[in-house]
């Protein structure tokens, strides 16, 4: 697979990664982009028939913790740190969610 | 007098009685206000806390001060502190304080540590100079024309210009490695697991590991004896017994097998492959035996590591939507455009870079071409280790291909500054641990790192190795 990276290809990226990008930073990255995927290329050479993938490198299972209530953050700390909370409802709150 | 070179004798001196914690926090505060407004290693300074903390520590009677009793640290701006601004470097985390304390944060506490500030690094950690902050760059102390390294360049910085005497950095592609190698300070990634990542704000989340920023390699091996051990917060913090990192240190090299792959020499700077070699007969001299190793697949760590590690933080970044905590845009009229204008304007462009990157290998089309290919290619580097770990105790490698390049030469260039990890990335994508520890100047002085990689929780013989070739470099 030849990665041929369009401008089109980068605007649908976006959209997935939910960037809105200037005009400059989409000829931009289609360039870079291109270029770091030409480079990365180069495992599609590597025979890897049969090889499973690594999709992390635990020595063993994850450790399980007993289920069981515990204490977690303080929901009025939380809601201090949002740019707009809203304590006394306990909510976030979001511009309209409906256009 | 607080002697900031030294953990161990900070401590001593501490725990002794023969100084307090508040003149071993001021001594830090001072030097901090001497010497960063020339380099920039920290973002974040809060010394009423410090000192209030150093306060407290005064108080406790001798028989509870801990084994870092008084001893001033500094954090990435990555790593969460209870009430401290923790901002990752990021306009998108500005303002951001966070409502706990990451794991690491309560161990050297309860140790007795004093947390002085946070360090500047690449922004979330992505990049391998420091000029990816949003907060500037920070210089490295030995030669202030150049970058210290990165991410965690702050963290180098600050223990190579005196300010602390220990600093904990995150690693994810060579992080904590390649900024001490071009700092000229010891910088130790543990094994995948080995430290809970619960309050690191996460990069990619398969790779990245905690560790410290110290002068010597006994230093190092006593932080992480405080940091390491299962957390009930981290699944992934493994219920591995913690050895005594300290007890193999003074054994030496006699007997040690080193593990050498020549080939993957081929490019590097002329002086660091002279460094390399001088450090390995420096090793052959005390004991140790070379073993020539072959790893075929590590000359493909680099691309693996650039698609596996974009993927993760293309998925961990999507967390940061100005709903929740940092930046939110004043823009935006809808939730959508909310969304959308507040990570435009939150992230940077190396950040933005990989979520891209990220997101497309993960994309229908594509996800078998690359993001599983990589994770293959991955599964082989591991077998290459395993195989050379049968006929080695540690591998060595310089940290770096070059000593520390100049601000500004790679920003234009992401790709050139991705090779700059070429060495480190594989200790990464195996999970094993790795260690920089100085081995050789440049003829311009510049520091140059040895890495020395071991097998997996087995930190203490690497440790043992890499105080040998600190005994024998000095």
């Amino acid at each position: 697979m030849s990665a041929t990276l369009t401008r089109e290809d980068v605007v649908r990226i976006a959209e997935l990664a939910h960037l809105e990008l200037t005009e400059d930073e989409i000829t931009t990255f289609t360039r870079q982009l291109g270029d770091i995927l030409h480079y990365a290329e180069q495992v599609q050479a590597v025979d890897t028939s049969g090889v499973p993938p690594t999709s992390h490198v635990l020595a063993g299972a994850p450790v399980e913790r007993a289920d069981t209530v515990v204490p977690c953050l303080d929901r009025d700390d939380v809601l201090a740190a949002a740019p707009d909370g809203a304590p006394e409802a306990g909510l976030f709150r979001v511009p309209r969610v409906i256009g | 007098m607080a002697d900031l070179s030294s953990v161990e004798r900070l401590a001593a001196a501490t725990r002794a009685g023969a100084l307090s914690a508040t003149e071993a926090c001021r001594a830090a505060l001072d030097a901090i206000a001497a010497t960063d407004a020339g380099i920039h290693a920290f973002v974040h300074l809060d010394a009423e806390r410090a000192l209030g903390r150093a306060a407290d520590l005064d108080r406790l009677p001798s028989s509870s001060r801990g084994v870092l009793h008084g001893v001033p640290i500094a954090l990435k701006d990555n790593l969460c502190t209870r009430g401290g601004l923790t901002t990752a470097a990021s306009k998108i985390l500005a303002g951001y304080r966070p409502p706990y304390d990451a794991t690491v944060v309560t161990r050297l506490e309860q140790a007795g540590a004093i947390v002085v500030g946070k360090t500047n690094c690449d922004e979330f950690a992505m990049g391998s100079s420091t000029e990816n902050s949003a907060l500037g760059p920070t210089r490295n102390p030995v030669d202030p024309t150049r970058t210290p390294g990165g991410s965690s360049g702050g963290s180098a910085a600050a223990v190579a210009a005196g300010m602390v005497p220990a600093s904990l950095g995150s690693d994810t592609g060579g992080s904590i490695r390649q900024p001490a190698g071009l700092c000229g300070v010891v910088g130790l990634k543990p094994t995948y697991g080995r430290v809970s990542r619960y309050g690191l704000l996460a990069f990619a989340s398969s790779l990245d590991q905690i560790g410290p920023f110290t002068h010597t390699v006994a230093d190092a091996a006593l932080l992480l004896g405080v940091l390491a051990g299962p957390d009930r917060m981290d699944a992934t913090a493994a219920d591995v017994a913690v050895a005594d990192y300290s007890a193999d240190l003074g054994r030496g090299l006699d007997g040690v097998r080193v593990g050498v792959a020549r080939d993957l020499l081929e490019g590097v700077d002329p002086e660091v492959g002279a460094a390399f070699e001088a450090s390995l007969a420096a090793m052959q001299a005390g004991g140790a035996s070379l073993v020539a190793i072959d790893l075929p697949h590590a000359k493909y760590a680099i691309p693996v590591y650039y698609l596996v590690a974009t993927a993760e933080a293309s998925s961990n970044l999507a967390r940061y939507d100005g709903v929740r905590y940092g930046y939110r845009t004043s823009e935006a009229r809808t939730l959508e455009s909310m969304y959308l204008k507040t990570r435009d304007e939150g992230f940077g462009p190396e950040v933005k870079r990989r979520i891209m990157l990220g997101t497309y290998v993960l994309s229908a089309g594509y996800y078998d071409a690359y993001y599983l290919k990589a994770q293959q290619v991955r599964t082989l580097i591991r077998r290459d280790y395993e195989a050379a770990f049968e006929r080695c105790d540690v591998v060595a490698m310089p940290t770096s291909p070059t000593p520390a390049f100049r601000l500004g030469e790679k920003t234009d260039d992401p790709l050139q500054m991705y090779l700059a990890d070429v060495f480190t990335v594989s200790a990464n994508l195996t999970g094993l641990p790795a260690i920089s520890v100085p081995g050789g100047t440049s003829s311009e002085g510049l520091p140059i790192g040895l890495q020395l990689t071991g097998r997996a929780f087995d930190e203490g013989m690497m440790l043992r190795a890499a105080a040998g070739v600190e005994a024998a470099r000095s």
